[in-house]
């Protein structure tokens, strides 16, 4: 054998076109969905034999979505209407009752006793619709917000989303939110 | 004329285009890793309903997802149109809503045994749907002591 004969380079002129390829493939699978939602926690099986402890009436703010979609609200019992304009979205009224009930603190006679006492009940019909199910209970969630959120401005001159995790379990505490979803009623 | 066309000018030297590919490779990398490919097809039609108190979900190996909502077009041949539920790849009508707890008990036994407590169902129901399978799901969540929920809901804009 004579002289060696030297390699020709490999072109990596195309490299780029085959990434760009693999590449546009990945942009267009990817899906980039971040999971949210609103979180609650369900009541554990009440157990046999055990009496559930009475609540008095003034703690408990009842919400009742019926099978048409009609929102009630009332302490005790739902007795007034909620309006709801013609795009479904609820007046703010439901939410300033449920601060003001939970935010009593003794003063009214009739409503609640202080906010760790207060429960929010939200009761449902077998035929309410789930978007109603979850815009009331986004307006819930809402008004348990906007206390936290006094609550944290007046204790730390923060926001509560801005609070370390230690304050807010503190201010957490303080109104802590109880909302109870019951069975849905028959009918 | 020619004002461009002039000859014998200083000719540009051409851009190295030798790092193009280098680039591109970074891209690709941020995205291959980034990617989450979907496990499960849906098989019910699920758009959820939109809310402005929503927060995002954590740990997201931790979740185990329930949808509900009516079959989609090629599925409502087999199981017409009224609402199912919808467990892995499986779907299920109301009647078989008892079938959740075999699912829970099945997530849970692939998780390891501390982290159980932590696990969260997320329920991804259609807006149209109504109540009463809702409520079915959420009792058998309650029989098998599944009791973190998260009511899956798309992030809509401050509306007064």
């Amino acid at each position: 054998m004579g002289k060696r004969r030297e390699l020709p380079e490999i072109n990596a002129g195309s490299m780029a076109d085959i990434a760009f390829l693999l590449l546009i493939f990945f942009l267009v699978t990817t899906t980039m969905d971040v999971d949210s939602g609103i979180s609650r926690k369900l009541p554990p099986m009440p157990e046999e034999n055990i009496e559930t402890p009475e609540i008095h009436k003034r703690n408990i703010f009842v919400v009742l979505i019926n099978k048409n979609n009609k929102v009630l609200c009332g302490i005790g019992s739902p007795k007034n209407m909620v309006e709801i304009d013609g795009n479904g979205t609820i007046s703010s009224s439901l939410k300033e009752d449920v601060k003001e009930f939970v935010s009593n603190n003794g003063r009214n006679e009739n409503s609640s006793e202080n906010p760790e006492k207060a429960v929010v009940s939200l009761q449902n019909q077998e035929g309410t619709s789930y978007n109603m199910y979850i815009q009331v209970q986004n307006e819930l969630t809402k008004a348990y917000n906007e206390l936290r959120d006094v609550k944290a401005n007046i204790d730390y001159g923060k926001d509560f989303d801005k609070l370390e995790v230690e304050e807010q379990k503190i201010v957490k505490k303080f109104y802590p939110m109880k909302v109870s979803e019951a069975e849905t009623k028959a009918n | 004329m020619s004002k461009f066309k002039k000859g014998g000018g200083k000719s540009m030297p051409a851009i190295s285009t030798a790092s193009l590919p280098d680039i591109v490779f970074m891209l690709l990398f941020f995205f291959m890793v980034t990617t989450v490919m979907r496990e499960t097809t849906l098989k019910v039609d699920v758009k959820s309903p939109e809310a402005t108190e929503v927060k995002k979900m954590e740990k997201k190996s931790l979740v185990s997802y329930i949808y509900i909502g009516s079959p989609t077009k090629t599925q409502q041949s087999t199981f017409g149109t009224k609402a199912r539920i919808q467990l892995n790849d499986v779907t299920f009508s109301r009647k078989e809503v008892g079938e959740i707890q075999n699912f829970i008990n099945a997530e849970r036994l692939a998780k390891d045994e501390s982290e159980i407590p932590y696990m969260t169902t997320s329920i991804k129901a259609d807006e149209n749907v109504t109540m009463g399978i809702v409520t079915d799901v959420k009792q058998e969540l309650r029989k098998v002591n599944a009791l973190k929920i998260n009511y899956s809901t798309r992030k809509s804009k401050e509306k007064n």
